[in-house]
Formats: structure tokens, sequence, C-alpha cells
């Protein structure tokens, strides 16, 4: 491949003839080429192929084996996590399709009214890392002391709590209630470009509005649902921190939480590659057939791109559809929200919401009390500063590669930064650890690992919106450039990145965020010094200290706003564009 | 100010030849239109002679001295051409004053004479008013001049045009098409304008290179071409005209309905078919009155249609089943139905080559 660029490349330059104007003899073009290469067969390539070798090898000799399988499914109880997670995955999907669709057609499709602050505090639960929701129902939903469960018991005198979040029952709603946003983000999508008149095609040959809803807006946009209902279900299977939170203390495992303890002392990495094998297959295979759904059937059925859309009217019934909405909700975003800030202000959480119980105490402590807690503040924000970095450097470059068609086998480049997509955050962690724990790279608990396993992780959405910064470039802004006798880096420098600064510091943003809470390739890599915040919470969660537990995932959520908040300040004051005159 | 010949180039994708075999050499100070159908090649060519793309045959000369050829290339910055582009390609984030500024700070010229030819350009283009304006609040004629003065302020050797009036509405295309003439006119720059709007490339041009299928099909100037189309895609391409298709029988020509002299005819290719233009044909209420050499038809108006500055007449001759269309003045006016006889000029029509698969 490389071999084979590098021919296409040279063998021109290094035939031409005497002619007074001569090619370089060679193009630097060709230097990023294999750069990039390199980087990606040391991000994405070696580690997924490490992960299957060392699957398939004895831990102490190297001999080609397969008891690492036998190993991994073995015992019952392995296979008993196995299936744990399969039918979490499922009853995770059933119930986001209950609380995603109605509330996504009521947003898209009728006069449901505050429409806006139902879009807002979905994207609230999206953003929510799963884990600190799970904390606030930890509080909500714990046995017998939590609040619900508390208000349970004073209103009836009953004697026991109603709700246990510590069960599977608990855990599946738990992780439902913040993926539901994927099902509703691809529904309302769809909905959104349906047009009336297919619509209207139905009711002028009899059929009334909910016949209507079912039998054609439902089924045409029914590719849609299901591909966010794999997308979700992929997402529960390969969560780590809710399960660690709640599985654990209810003592069941899941398959993540199974592979963190084949990753306890002694650390058996081989069975956990050959554990981690059949999860990275399901979710390869599941995405492939998300793809084929959504591009085979969903384009065809939602080609209309005219035809007004409507709002139907539900009367009295869009209270009724706001109440559905604002109870989903309240489980989501509102009641944790509260109990967390309640607990990260308070002296004991179980005191309640009185005046003398109020404190900042939590937030001091943690910042400059705390043995480690503050310094994992601060990796969090600089390892995903860092990996945001790469991963855009890296997506800007090949996307550009790719979209200019500067090189020969750019195609291959594309695809492999886009992989890292399929891969569950836990499998890519062991693959990483598989691939650079051992000498000679030895990286096992140091900042590099965790930084460029971050940025391989969210490489594909660094990947995909820097392709997007490009291509809304006309390209011949830069053979504008050209002509006129500026050569590639000048083009690139004086026009393409003032042009694309404003995209590319959104996409920034958007590796930056996820990176910063990311938890499941954290757990697997970190040391001794390099704590995340997300790490520091699962760790804090098992000393039950909750009120300093809620203020940390404060600190965490409050950081991201100021963050986000001053980047889009700063963008918002540029000028660079100009669109017209104060 | 160059001379650019264009010897044999030829560009293939993959198997797919999209310029093949195109010969063609501008005078210094020229001005030419590549003129075509959408997929011709008539881009894939000016893209070639810009170094954007490299050929894979054949070989582009500026003066004598090779600038591409499939072994190499010389990059388009070191060209020292400028084009311009359909979507202008203004930068955005450049005033106009530095849009235009640029190439000539590219060349280290001192900024007191960057400044004057900045301000001279301008003035020519009417925008120096403009000249500390962002391109976005900019109408889309003024951009289209942001773009010519760019161009032409670095005086280069070749000055390409990519379709530069497509995006603009039918008035302004027409007065930008001007514009482009005078600028030339005035500058005197050896010029390359790719489009597939005849009436532009007529108004523009020196001589116009019409090309289909990747091949040039005629170089000429815009009279000869009209008026002496060589091959039936230039006929049919350029204008409207009626084809008649004859074949030679002794010493007379037989069409469909109707014979003429064989020794009446244009000379040319072998084989008797005819490029008509409409307006070369007269419509009579009465026969020949005294003999000339034209070709007399009689025939019947089928159809008519009036247009303002002119009428349009489709006339079915008596004993056959053309339908040749005519145009005449607005006072010439027949009613549908009504017989009439066809003349036809025969010094005003082209010889082209009889349609494929014809005897």
């Amino acid at each position: 491949m490389i071999t084979g660029a590098a021919r296409i490349a040279e063998g021109p330059a290094a035939k031409a003839g005497g002619a007074s104007l001569r090619v370089r003899s060679f193009d630097p073009l060709l230097i990023l080429w294999v750069l990039l290469a390199a980087a990606l067969l040391f991000l994405v390539i070696n580690p997924l192929f490490r992960l299957v070798q060392t699957s398939l090898q004895d831990a102490d000799t190297g001999d080609f084996t397969l008891l690492n399988y036998v190993a991994a499914f073995a015992r019952p109880r392995y296979i008993t996590a196995m299936v744990n997670s399969l039918k979490l995955g499922a009853s995770v999907t059933g119930l986001c399709l209950l609380f995603a669709v109605p509330i996504a057609w009521a947003v898209s499709r009728t006069d449901m009214p505050c429409k806006g602050a139902v879009r807002m505090l979905v994207l609230g639960a999206f953003i929510t890392p799963p884990y600190l929701g799970a904390i606030g129902w930890i509080l909500l939903a714990g046995p017998n002391s939590g609040w619900l469960n508390q208000v349970w018991m004073a209103v009836t005198g009953a004697h026991e709590g109603l709700f246990n979040i510590y069960s599977f029952e608990g855990l599946a709603f738990n992780i439902a209630i913040y993926s539901f946003p994927y099902i509703f983000i691809f529904t309302a999508a769809a909905l959104d470009v349906v047009s009336s008149e297919m619509e209207d095609a139905a009711n002028i040959l009899g059929a009334g509005v909910i016949r209507t809803t079912l039998r054609i807006t439902l089924p045409m946009v029914l590719p849609a649902i299901v591909g966010g209902a794999i997308v979700t279900f992929l997402e529960a299977i390969a969560l780590f921190g809710s399960p660690a939170l709640i599985a654990i203390p209810a003592r069941f495992s899941v398959v993540t939480t199974q592979l963190l303890q084949f990753f306890s002392q002694p650390i058996r990495a081989e069975v956990a590659a050959a554990y981690a094998v059949p999860l990275l297959l399901i979710t390869v295979v599941l995405f492939g057939l998300q793809r084929w759904l959504v591009r085979r059937r969903g384009f065809v059925a939602l080609t209309g791109k005219g035809g007004e859309r409507r709002i139907m009217e539900l009367g009295p019934w869009r209270w009724v559809m706001l109440g559905y909405a604002g109870f989903v909700l309240s489980l989501a975003v509102l009641l944790p929200y509260i109990v967390l800030l309640q607990a990260a202000l308070a002296k004991a959480w179980g005191r309640g919401f009185s005046l003398d119980n109020l404190t900042l105490r939590n937030f001091y402590y943690l910042l400059f009390q705390h043995e480690t807690a503050a310094q994992s503040v601060m990796n969090s924000f600089t390892y995903a500063a860092a990996a945001a970095c790469i991963a855009i450097t890296l997506g800007l470059s090949i996307a550009y590669i790719v979209s200019r068609r500067l090189l020969p086998f750019a195609g291959v480049l594309s695809f492999i930064a886009m992989a890292p997509f399929v891969v569950p955050g836990i499998v890519l962690a062991i693959a990483f650890y598989a691939a650079y724990a051992p000498p000679p790279f030895a990286l096992y608990g140091t900042a590099t690992i965790l930084i460029l396993a971050f940025a391989t992780r969210f490489l594909p959405i660094g990947y995909v919106n820097a392709d997007a910064a490009i291509r809304s470039i006309n390209p011949e802004m830069e053979e504008a450039v050209r002509i006129l006798g500026g050569g590639r880096l000048l083009a690139i420098r004086l026009v393409m990145a003032p042009l694309m600064k404003r995209s590319l510091i959104g996409a920034w943003l958007l590796v930056f965020i996820p990176a910063t809470r990311e938890l499941s390739s954290a757990m697997f890599l970190y040391g001794p010094h390099t704590r995340t915040m997300s790490v520091m919470l699962m760790d804090m969660s098992e000393e039950g200290n909750f009120e300093q537990l809620a203020a940390l995932g404060f600190l965490l959520l409050v950081s991201t706003l100021v963050i986000v908040g001053g980047a889009s300040a700063l963008l918002g004051r540029d000028f660079m564009l100009r669109r017209e005159r104060p | 100010m160059s001379k650019l010949s264009l010897i044999g180039l030829g560009k293939s994708f993959g198997p797919v030849p999209a310029v093949a075999d195109v010969d063609l050499t501008l005078r210094e100070g020229e001005f030419v239109s590549l003129l075509g159908p959408s997929g011709c090649g008539k881009t894939t060519t000016l893209r070639m002679i810009a170094g954007f793309i490299k050929p894979t045959a054949g070989r582009i000369e500026i003066d004598g001295v090779a600038v591409s050829s499939p072994k190499f290339t010389v990059a388009p910055e070191k060209r020292n051409m400028s084009m311009i582009f359909q979507s202008y390609a203004i930068w955005p984030n450049m005033t106009v004053g530095q849009n235009v500024a640029f190439g000539l700070k590219l060349r280290k010229l001192a900024s007191s004479e960057v400044n004057e030819r900045v301000n001279r350009i301008l003035d020519a283009v009417q925008l120096r008013h403009l000249k500390d304006r962002y391109p976005a609040e900019l109408s889309g004629g003024q951009q289209q001049r942001v773009a010519l003065a760019r161009a032409i302020v670095i005086e280069p050797a070749v000055l390409l045009l990519d379709e530069p009036l497509s995006n603009l509405d039918a008035n302004l295309r027409e007065e930008m098409r001007s514009e482009i003439r005078r600028l030339h006119d005035a500058f005197r720059i050896t010029t390359v304008y790719v489009t597939h709007d005849q009436a532009e490339a007529m108004v523009t041009s020196d001589r116009i290179v019409v090309m289909n299928h990747g091949r040039i099909e005629q170089v000429d100037d815009p009279v000869t071409l009209y008026n002496v189309p060589r091959t039936r895609f230039v006929a049919g391409f350029i204008g409207r005209t009626n084809f008649l298709d004859g074949r030679v029988d002794g010493d007379r020509i037989v069409f469909d309905g109707f014979t003429v002299p064989a020794g009446s005819a244009p000379a040319g290719v072998a084989g008797a078919s005819f490029a008509v233009r409409p307006q070369t044909i007269a419509l009579h209420r009465t026969g020949r009155a005294v003999a000339d050499s034209g070709w007399w038809v009689e025939g019947r108006v089928t159809e008519r249609a009036y247009l303002g500055e002119y009428w349009e007449y489709v006339v079915r001759p008596a004993n056959g089943g053309l339908r040749l269309r005519v145009t005449t003045t607005p006072a010439d006016v027949y009613q549908a139905d009504e017989a009439v006889w066809l003349e036809i000029d025969p010094g005003r029509i082209a010889r082209i080559p009889s349609p494929e698969g014809a005897a």
C-alpha cells in the first residue's frame, strides 16, 4: 500500500524531461500520508490486532491457544454475565422506545406546548454522563433511604420503600432514562422530513388520525427508529459506569463489570481479551445492520423535501402528551439534578433540604484538601484537550487528503479513522492495554496511554466534523490562491484556516466534551497519578460519600458548561466573516 | 501576453477519455472560447491549462516552453496565469482590496505599486468605492467584478475563465459579457473562456472552439462558425438550423419532396446534406418571378408563432414529410394552412457530412 503510493507519486517526477520548468521531484504530501498511516496503525490497527492476538496466545509462552476462550466462557457465571448484558440491552431498548417515540412524535408533529423546553431537557438528558445520573438515582431510589422511598413511606405509612435501584430492573431503568435521547434524535429527525402530504393522502382516502399515524407515519420512520434502537442497545451493553455503580452492589454482573474483574489483580488480560472479542463482534455486526437499514429503507421513505409539514392538533390531549414528556424528563433530568445539588451542598444528604444543612465544605474539601481530587480535575481537562487536539489534527489531515483526492488509497485512511466508532470504549481500553502495556512501550497507567486512547475513541467524531468543515468550503477558494501564485500551504494558511476556524473549534469541543467525562476506557488504563474525574467518581462511590461525590459531579458539569459557554462567547465575538455591517 | 499551445492534448479518467486529441494554438492576446454541452471536456481542458489536472496525452506549451505533459506538470502557482472560477472564489475573510492585492503581494511588489495597481483596476471595474468592504456585502455582479479585477491585476500570461457568468441572472449576464470583452480589449491578455452559452462565446471571442465528446468539432471566428458549420453537431449546437438530407442523382440533388440542380449547391464534403438557417429561407405567396439561382419549393404553413421580434413558421413542402423552420420579420404575416413558396438561397447554406448510416 505505502510502497505503491510512493511509486505512483515519484514515478512521473523521476522521468521528468529536461524542460526548463520542472516540478519538484518529491511531493511533501507523501510524508503526510506516511505519517497519517503510521498514526492510524498505532492508534487503531495495532491495538485491535493485539487484542485478537492476545486472546489467542498463551500469556506466558506466547504460543497459539484457544484456552483463553475456554477460560472466559467455561464458568457458568461468566456466561450468566453475558446473558445479563443481552437481557439488559433488550430491556433498555424496550424502555427507551416507550420513552422516546411518543415524545419525538409529539415534538415533531403535534401542537403540544413547551416543545422548546422539552427539546432542551432531552438534550440535558443526552449530555448527562450516565454514571452521574446513576448516582442521582441511588439518592432517589436507594432502598429505604432514597428520597422517593422516604416520600412513599411518609405518605403511605409503609415500613419499606417501594423502589430498589440496586436491581436488574433498577439498572435497566436507569440506563434507559439516559439512553432514550438516541432514539428520540433519530425518530424526530425522520419525522421532521415526512411530508404532510403523505398523511393527507391517507386522510383523503378515509383514514383517521390514529390510523394514519399507525399505518402511514410510523412505518415510514420505522427504519430510523430501528436504527436508533440498535445504537441504544449497543450503548447499553457497552456501558461501564452505571453497571459498576448499581449491578456490583446488587450482586449480579454484566459483561463490562465482568471485564473489570478480569482486570483486577492478578490482571488476566488474555482472558479479558477473549471475553471482549464477542462484544466487539456483536457491535460490528449490529452497526453494519443499522447502516444498511438506514441506507436501504430510510432514505427511500424520506425523500420528500418538498411538501409542507403541518402540525396535528391534539385538542386537550396535548396536555396529556406534555404531562408524559414532563414525567419522563423529570425522571431523567429534574429529579436527579435536584437531589445531586442538594447532596453537593449538604453536610449530610439524609438530613434534607433545611438551611442549616447547607454548606460549601464539600467543594472546598475536594478542591483544596483531598489528596487527588483537584489533580483528577486537572487530568480530565488536560487529557481531554490533548486528545481533542490529536483527534482533530488527524481527522482534518485525513479529511483534506480524501476530499482533495491528493493521494491514492486515501479512502483506506478514512475507513480506518471511522473504525473506532464501532469499538466499545471498554474493548478499546483492553486493546490498548494489550498493545501498549507490555514492553517496549510500557505505557500502562501513563497520561500518554489515556490521551491516545481518548483520541482514538473520539477520532471518528473529529474526522466526521473536520470532513464537514472542509466540504463546506468550495475547493475553488483554494485553487484561486494557487493560480494567482500561492502554494498549497499558503492557501491553507491564508484561506482554508481562517474559513474553517469556527467549525473546527466546534469540532474540537465535540471531541473535548465527551473526552472530559470518558470513563470506560479510563477505568482500565489509569495509574496512581493519572486518575481522571470519572475514575475518581467511581472510587469515591465505593466509599459511599455521596455529598463529595455529588460535588465532584457538579464540578465536572459546571466546568464543562463554563468552557463551552466561554468558547461560544469567543466565537460569537468573532466577526471574521462579517456578514453585514453594524 | 503569451502564446498558448495545446498539442495532441488528452485526458482519460481510467478507461474513459474525457478529452482527446485537442490541438489548438492561441495567438498572443487572443480571446478564445471553449464552447460545448456539459460533459464535452471543456472544463477539463481548462483545468489542464491551469495545471490542476495532469494530461494523460500530449502537452501544453506557453511561448514554446512545455508546462504540462503526462510526465511532468508545472504547479498552478508557477504558471503566471490567473483564473475566474464558476463560484468566483472570492475569499470572504479578506476585503475587496485585500482580495485584489493578493496576487500582487505574492509577486513581492512594493506596497505603493500594489496600492496603485489595485486602485487602477478597481477603477476599471468601477468598484473603487467598495475597496474596504467584505465580499459577503456585495451583490453577485459586484463579486464577479472583484473576481475579474483580482485575476487581471497581476497581468497574467494567460487568463482562464470557467463559466464565470453561470451564476448571474439573465440581464446581468449580458452586461457582464460585454464587460469581459471590454476589459480584454483594454488589457489584451491571452484568454481562454469556457462556456456552454453560445451567445456569451459569440459576444466575447475572437475565435470559438466547439467541443463535443472530448474532441474539437470546429475552430473558427463567430461569423464563420455560424455561417459555415463544418459538422452536424456544430450546425445544430450553434443557433437553430434545418437539416436537409438528400442524395445525388445525376445532375440533380433529390430531397424529400423536391429536387434541385446539383451544380447550384455549395461545394464541400461528399454527400448531399445541408444546414439551412431559418432566416435564410424566404417565404413568398407566388412562385418564382424571375430566373435566379435560388431553390424554390412549394409548401404549406403548418404551424406559426409570433415572438415579437420575428415570426416563426413551420412549413411543410408539398410532396414530402419535411418540416422546415422559417423565421420572417414581424411584418411578413402568413396564416396557418396557407399555401406558400419557400425560397432557399444556396449561397447562404452550408454543406455538412451526411448523417451516419446514410448512403
